[in-house]
């Protein structure tokens, strides 16, 4: 019977589970989501229904667009009348579309948030201090008489306003965006629809990598519970082995280096690129220097050597990064800037950074590359070395010193930190 | 000009600063671990806790009290793009 499964042939509520419905739209022609994500074969926006003996929840809604669609599967099931609790996920517009005339349908609704939805809710409902909502957070339920939707608060993933709602009796989580991808497919469940894991992996390379420790976090609050289904608002719901996909994502946000560099242990990695050798001499000495600290595993690389991504994998889990850029017409060159512009996948926030360079005229790159550092939210304790032309056997001790420091500071041994002036920031 | 030194505990570093600077003007150059969302008061994604010196910041104006407590900040917590140092003090991420 699973196997003639044709959502795109209907307008009916797809039943998941008793009384749990899908009630979501395909939108098979995206090819790109929200500037960045590839879309090979669209998306779907799933919303859910979930009929209690005391009321009806609906869980999500969809693009403005497809309201439509969405609307028909839901009269096919539910009166408007019948809708009690409106649940809201995650109120990034592919899911909110629907919402207010959802609101002008079913006006006794009332809707449940988390916390720090509520400033987006009144936002893009332009509404005032009049919207009657709940905020919710993990421990809080809503009742359906013989159903209870229960709450996980689980921020930054990928919005600060991420919740995820769960139904106790059955076993179902409606994840939000967690767990999901863009994947149409109008088989709608994961053991009918084709090979998704390109696009499981991918979603999860771009909306929640940068996120990794509210994923860890969440994943504490979702792995104790029973799971018989796992229903995202994008990509096929989970129902065969839903529990594969959690700890996926257990590995997918844990370090993979892990099992390589000691607890104790941190690690740096000088990148480089050098036109006449210059920079790369400089790379040298830093790379020696730090070295010589204990308890920290250092790494050189020469940026002409490799590609952008397997750089950004090495980024991700270091805890310094250190940067060699010859000057050219006032800037650093491109390579340097391709690998500092593809960092927003992965969470910088708190490692140490520093710049050096071997320049002709100016030198500008040194500045301008702690500039990017600094906007990645890292931390920049040394100003960079500068060296016009080439480093002479002084410069090259400086260049030493440089790494020596970074490394020590990240060993706790860099002493008791300067009191920085802001004009010099 | 008068200064003022704010401290990140996160990161133990500590700046001068000319007085009227906002926080989040600061902890983003030293790479302190406040994180951002709109940066103009109104998602609350910038809590942060006030250690030492909470009335060396200026105080918070009706809407960011409105968001303090629609993200249920604690009694000395404030929004980092919004505080101004005045005085010495210090914070660290709520």
């Amino acid at each position: 019977m699973n196997s003639l499964i044709d959502v795109s042939a209907h307008r009916d509520a797809v039943e998941i589970a008793d009384g749990v419905y899908w009630v979501g739209a395909l939108d098979p022609t995206l090819r790109t989501f929200d500037i960045i994500l590839s879309t090979a074969n669209g998306t779907t926006y799933n919303a859910f229904l979930v009929k209690g003996s005391e009321g009806v929840a609906v869980i999500d809604t969809v693009k403005e667009e497809f309201a439509d669609e969405f609307f028909a599967r839901l009269e096919s099931q539910v009166e408007y009348s019948e809708i009690k609790v409106i649940v809201l996920n995650h109120l990034e517009p592919d899911h909110t579309g629907a919402l207010p005339e959802l609101m002008r349908r079913a006006p006794q609704a009332r809707l449940y948030i988390s916390r720090r939805a509520t400033s987006m809710l009144k936002a893009l409902l332009k509404a005032g201090e009049d919207l009657k909502y709940t905020t919710v957070a993990t421990g809080d339920h809503v009742e359906l008489g013989d159903r209870r939707l229960s709450f996980l608060h689980t921020p930054f993933l990928h919005w600060p306003d991420t919740q995820c709602t769960y139904l106790e009796q059955e076993g179902i989580l409606f994840s939000g965006d967690i767990f999901g991808c863009h994947y149409c497919d109008k088989r709608l469940f994961n053991d009918l629809v084709g090979d998704f894991r390109f696009s499981f992996d991918y979603y999860y390379a771009h909306i929640m990598r940068p996120f990794k420790e509210h994923v860890l976090n969440a994943l504490k609050l979702i792995e104790p519970l029973k799971l018989t289904q796992v229903a995202p608002t994008h990509g096929p719901i989970l129902r065969e082995r839903p529990r594969r996909y959690v700890t996926h994502y257990r590995e997918l946000s844990s370090p993979a280096l892990g099992h390589g560099i000691g607890d104790q242990e941190k690690t740096l990695i000088v990148f480089y690129i050098s036109a006449y050798g210059n920079t790369a001499r400089m790379a040298e000495a830093v790379n020696e220097g730090a070295s010589g600290v204990a308890g920290v595993r250092v790494s050189l690389y020469d940026l002409q050597g490799g590609e952008v991504e397997p750089f950004v994998n090495l980024i991700e889990e270091a805890d310094a990064l250190l940067f060699g850029s010859p000057t050219i017409n006032g800037d650093a060159v491109k390579p340097v800037w391709d690998l500092l512009s593809s960092l927003a996948v992965v969470n910088l926030q708190g490692k140490l950074g520093g710049a050096f360079g071997s320049y002709g005229w100016s030198g500008e790159a040194i500045r301008l590359v702690e500039d990017r550092m600094r906007g990645l939210k890292m931390n920049i304790p040394h100003p960079g070395i500068r060296v016009k032309l080439i480093p002479t056997e002084e410069e090259l001790d400086e260049c030493r010193s440089f790494g020596q420091r970074i490394a020590e500071n990240l060993v706790g041994l860099g002493g008791e930190k300067a009191v920085l002036d802001f004009a010099d920031l | 000009m008068a200064k003022a030194k704010i401290t990140f505990e996160d990161i133990e570093q500590t700046v001068n600063v000319p007085a009227g600077t906002r926080v989040i003007e600061v902890s983003e150059k030293v790479g302190a671990g406040i994180i951002y969302g709109c940066r103009e008061g109104d998602c609350g994604t910038c809590m942060m806790h006030v250690t030492e010196g909470w009335n060396n910041l200026t105080e918070p104006s009706v809407l960011e009290e409105k968001v303090l407590k629609e993200n249920m900040a604690g009694r000395h917590d404030r929004l980092a793009c919004q505080a101004q140092i005045i005085g010495d003090c210090k914070v660290k991420p709520a």
